[in-house]
């Protein structure tokens, strides 16, 4: 018998944890669909060492979530037994891989909001988020700077790459505003010290995006309408073909281990 | 009362003299003492209890790591030891040993430098080569065969080579 969903008892502290796990779960999955198929050897590792940082920082985040919930669940309970109405990741991180510039500028947005994110993060109140924090922005950081180099090079390359990272931009940019929401509890945990206010980091990740993409000879979107969801369970169709891959042998056979 | 206590600090030594003893699995010379990752040991009566710290937070080789520890523990006459993962002070290039260095050096592999600035989106880094020493050296790849590497190539020699990020 597939194993059934758990339930979590999404308490402000819990459902804050649970939502940036489930950011860099599911994007760090996104980009391990492509080890073995990425266009060279170097980004084959690059984009899979890159995948595996997110899915470390997904696994603490899981582990302190289960543990402010305190009902018995796991990291692994949590990842594998949480149908896609009960994942909170942002939308822009579930889209899929398209072509390389699709995968790379759905990258750019994400690292250049969360090397902002967990550099704030480290003075969280919250001992163990800050730790994460810490250890995160590390990465993130190296993350950007793989990124924003590929949006430079794609952007300034052939008139091909340029029209692909282009139409990258442009589809993914209405996915971007979510980042930058907080609800009712976030707001309660932000005045509490908890966690950072994601709108105050909006200004400085604009002039990370307007200084990159504009040496890549690109333009950012004009736009501001803004698609929205992800944090309260509402997906794209996307999340759940993901999802039914990532959770594929834990539901077929229930507890099993390597 | 005072052969109590220089009876723990010995066992403590022990101790901490098996866990430093463990190597990592992608770069075997190099001991967890040698790589800072080995952050404390503390004994509480007979048991004890070793405190890592992750260098990459998905670094595979910390639970193989994580298990050397516990096997070398129990060799040293230790029941059930315990490892433990803290993360913060968050793990850097910095607690890298001298003699770590030296090491990875010899090894092949070129040691973090010190003076380059990871913060910087884009900076021009000076690497030398581990095999002939020369500063001409390329980046080939930010991201090498394991989450602590990057790929390089000396234009001198012409060997790629590994070098060990700062982080």
């Amino acid at each position: 018998m597939p194993a059934a969903n758990i339930q979590v008892s999404e308490t402000p502290l819990v459902l804050y944890a649970l939502r940036r796990a489930d950011d860099a779960l599911v994007l760090g999955h996104r980009l391990s669909e492509w080890c073995g198929h990425a266009p060279m050897m170097e980004e084959d590792m690059a984009l899979s060492n890159i995948a595996l940082d997110l899915i470390g920082q997904a696994r603490e985040l899981y582990t302190y979530a289960a543990k402010a919930e305190g009902k018995g669940n796991d990291e692994d309970k949590l990842a594998y037994l949480r149908d896609v109405r009960q994942y909170r990741n942002l939308l822009l991180v579930e889209q899929p891989n398209g072509d390389f510039a699709q995968t790379l500028v759905r990258q750019f947005f994400y690292s250049a909001f969360a090397d902002l994110y967990w550099r704030a993060m480290m003075t969280s109140r919250d001992a163990t988020l800050a730790a994460i924090a810490a250890k995160s922005e590390k990465e993130s950081a190296y993350h950007l700077r793989h990124a924003s180099e590929w949006i430079i090079r794609l952007g300034d390359g052939t008139d091909e790459s340029r029209q692909r990272a282009q139409a990258a931009i442009d589809h993914l940019w209405a996915f971007t505003g979510e980042m930058f929401a907080a609800d009712e509890g976030e707001r309660a945990l932000i005045h509490a010290g908890i966690a950072v206010d994601p709108g105050t980091l909006r200004g400085r990740w604009m002039t990370t995006l307007s200084e990159v993409v504009g040496e890549a000879t690109l333009h950012l979107p004009q736009g501001d309408w803004m698609q929205q969801g992800g944090r309260s369970g509402r997906h794209s169709e996307h999340l759940g073909h993901l999802l039914s891959e990532l959770q594929s042998m834990q539901r077929t056979f229930p507890g099993q281990t390597w | 009362m005072v052969t109590v206590l220089e009876h723990d600090s010995e066992l403590r030594q022990r101790a901490w003299d098996a866990a430093a003893g463990v190597v990592d699995p992608e770069i075997p010379v190099l001991t967890i003492a040698d790589l800072g990752v080995l952050r404390d040991v503390v004994l509480d009566g007979d048991h004890v209890e070793v405190a890592i710290t992750p260098t990459y937070s998905g670094c595979p080789a910390m639970n193989m790591i994580a298990v050397e520890i516990e096997v070398a523990l129990e060799r040293a006459g230790f029941r059930e030891p315990k490892v433990r993962t803290v993360l913060s002070p968050a793990w850097t290039t910095d607690w890298m040993s001298d003699e770590g260095r030296r090491k990875l050096h010899a090894y092949g592999i070129a040691p973090p430098q010190a003076s380059s600035s990871r913060r910087a989106l884009f900076g021009e880094q000076a690497v030398t080569c581990p095999q002939c020493n020369s500063r001409e050296t390329e980046l080939l790849s930010e991201f090498g065969s394991t989450s602590c590497k990057a790929l390089w190539r000396c234009k001198s020699c012409r060997e790629p080579f590994d070098y060990f990020k700062c982080h």
